[in-house]
């Protein structure tokens, strides 16, 4: 088998056994997997600026928040229906990823995370700020009738999962078409060795800008389809936990990877989940999971896998 | 016709002349060497024309427009291309993906253009390596390739002989040579031999100003030059 089959037929069986999982699953984790396919889909935004451009953003959470109440406050204020609510959350987080790019793109390396945090936090202090719209801390819940699209209503299980794997596999497919065109590789030729690249003649800002884009308005997607989907949109999601989390999900699944994302969304949360079961001090489990895996797979499991037995792994 | 000239050409790093007033032209389809002792400004000099340096004073053309403002991958787009003193390879990409970059960049056709660069410097048995993995004589081929693969008009190679062993020396003097069809070339350069060899011109910059100009024979014979740097060297 070619390596562009094997891609092809790693990614896809992962997106037929998601098909298949659906009528297989108990439905707690049926639950659980709706949940955590739009989290990994917003990993995958997180990975292409974080993984494939080596651009390390600690205020992603803002372009999740932007999806989110894109979606949430025109279904709440202008009556939208889902479809062009999602839209305007996906907008929302276009046009701001645009305008956060083009200006903090003139800094570099710690600079640019301490200007990612800045804006994040601007970002949360503006949803609280105006708190009469979106109920700040509180925020406010998106009710089953305005939750039906196209006549299917989102609020029953296999609708929810089925909205949910359709943003996900947008989203791997998206990413994993990005990565294997010029533009994908020239973000990785940037990753590597910047210098070298713009003299190649690339035009490194604007592909940067071209990735923070890209990032934001998938982060924004999955940030829109989560408000849609578990019918609520709150403060919280804005705050600098939901900017740490897709970092976790990324480092864990292996940064640089198509398939890291899911694995590391997906192992974080049933690493959460199975620990809190034995204990009440299990964020103390999970801090020595986590340290084992970054002492003994530093690359995360995607990275190790592509080290140790797929070479090919894009 | 003139392909590349600067006119009052000048870089300071804080009160340190590293080039002052340099007046420099390159007429299209020579081979140009640029020599001079460690520290003259060489590699200083060159990162102005192709843009990773912002000069103090001065002016740079290209093919009869003036680039001073030009960002470099503009520059770069425009025909020149530029091989790092240290080496500067995507050192976890393959050596095909490190010249495949070049190669896109022009909207190339990966697939013949890749190996036909490799093979050109010697590498193309080494095509699936890991470039980080070469040995560095190696690394620095594997930047003439990517050069090559631009298909410049202007190549801009600083010591791309340092580190190659006397058989590559050999056969990277009959590249320059072979190159000359195709590009005009500046080459920095400490090894004579190679300069004696290949170089149509030389130019000799001296604590960041031109000491010399001429015809490798002539520079030879310079006695300012002798004095400066071949004496040392
Ligand atoms: N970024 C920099 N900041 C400060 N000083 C610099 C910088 N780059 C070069 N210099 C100084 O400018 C002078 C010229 O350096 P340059 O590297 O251009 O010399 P060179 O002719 O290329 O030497 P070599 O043969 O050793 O490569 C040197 O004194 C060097 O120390
Ligand atoms: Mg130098």
């Amino acid at each position: 088998m070619s390596d562009a089959a094997k891609i092809l037929a790693l990614h896809f069986g992962l997106l037929a056994l998601l098909v298949a999982l659906q009528f297989l699953l108990p439905a707690y984790h049926h639950g659980n997997l709706a949940r955590i396919m739009v989290l990994a889909s917003y990993a995958i935004g997180y990975n292409l600026l974080f993984g494939y451009t080596g651009l390390l953003s600690l205020g992603h959470a803002m372009f999740f928040a932007a999806g989110m109440y894109g979606m949430g406050l025109s279904v709440r204020h202008l009556g939208f229906t889902p479809a062009p609510a999602l839209l305007a959350g996906i907008a929302t987080g276009l046009a701001l990823s645009a305008a956060f790019g083009a200006l903090a793109l003139r800094t570099a390396g710690v600079a640019f995370m301490i200007v990612t945090l800045m804006f994040a936090q601007a970002g949360y202090l503006i949803i609280l700020y105006f708190g009469e719209y979106t109920r700040g801390d509180e925020g406010f819940v998106i009710q089953q009738s305005q939750r039906v699209l196209w006549g299917i209503d989102l609020t029953q299980p296999t609708a929810r999962y089925f909205a949910a794997f359709t943003l996900f596999a947008a989203c791997l497919l998206l990413s994993l078409q990005v990565i294997r065109r010029p533009f994908g590789k020239t973000l990785i030729a940037i990753r590597e060795n910047e210098d070298r690249a713009r003299m190649l003649g690339y035009d490194v800002f604007a592909h940067k800008l071209g990735a923070v884009i890209l990032s934001g308005t998938v982060s924004a997607a999955a940030g829109a389809f989560y408000g849609l989907l578990f019918g609520y949109a709150g403060a919280s999601f804005a705050t600098v936990q939901y900017s740490i989390l897709p970092l976790l999900w990324v480092l864990l699944g292996g940064a640089g990877t198509i398939i890291g994302p899911f694995i590391g969304a997906l192992f974080t949360f049933y690493l959460i989940d199975i620990a809190s079961g034995l204990t009440d001090a299990y964020m103390a489990v999970v801090g020595v999971v986590l340290l084992m895996l970054t002492l003994f797979a530093s690359q995360g499991i995607g990275g190790e896998l592509r080290a140790r037995v797929w070479s090919w792994l894009p | 016709m003139t392909l590349l000239s600067t006119r009052g050409l000048a870089k300071d790093f804080g009160g340190l002349r590293a080039v002052h007033n340099v007046d420099f032209d390159l007429p299209q389809g020579q081979i140009r060497a640029l020599i001079g002792p460690n520290g003259a400004g060489k590699t200083t000099f060159v990162g102005m024309l192709c843009g990773r340096l912002t000069p103090s004073a001065g002016r740079v053309a290209f093919d009869g427009a003036d680039i001073s403002t030009l960002p470099a991958h503009k520059r770069i787009r425009l025909g020149m291309a530029y091989t790092f003193q240290i080496t500067s390879v995507f050192a976890r990409l393959s050596c095909h993906e490190n010249v495949a970059l070049a190669v896109r960049r022009r909207h190339g056709d990966e697939a013949s253009e890749v190996p036909a660069a490799l093979v050109r410097v010697g590498l193309g048995h080494l095509e699936q390596a890991l470039a980080g993995d070469l040995s560095y004589g190696h690394q620095r081929l594997l930047e003439i390739a990517m050069g090559l693969a631009q298909r410049p008009r202007l190549l801009i190679l600083d010591e791309p002989t340092q580190g190659l062993s006397d058989s590559e020396i050999q056969a990277f003097k009959a590249l320059i040579r072979d190159l000359s069809a195709e590009a005009t070339i500046l080459l920095i350069e400490h090894n004579m031999d190679v300069v004696m060899a290949t170089a149509d011109r030389v130019t000799v910059l001296n604590f960041g100003e031109i000491l010399a100009e001429g015809t490798p024979p002539e520079i030879r014979a310079d006695r300012a030059v002798q004095a400066a740097y071949l004496g040392t060297g």
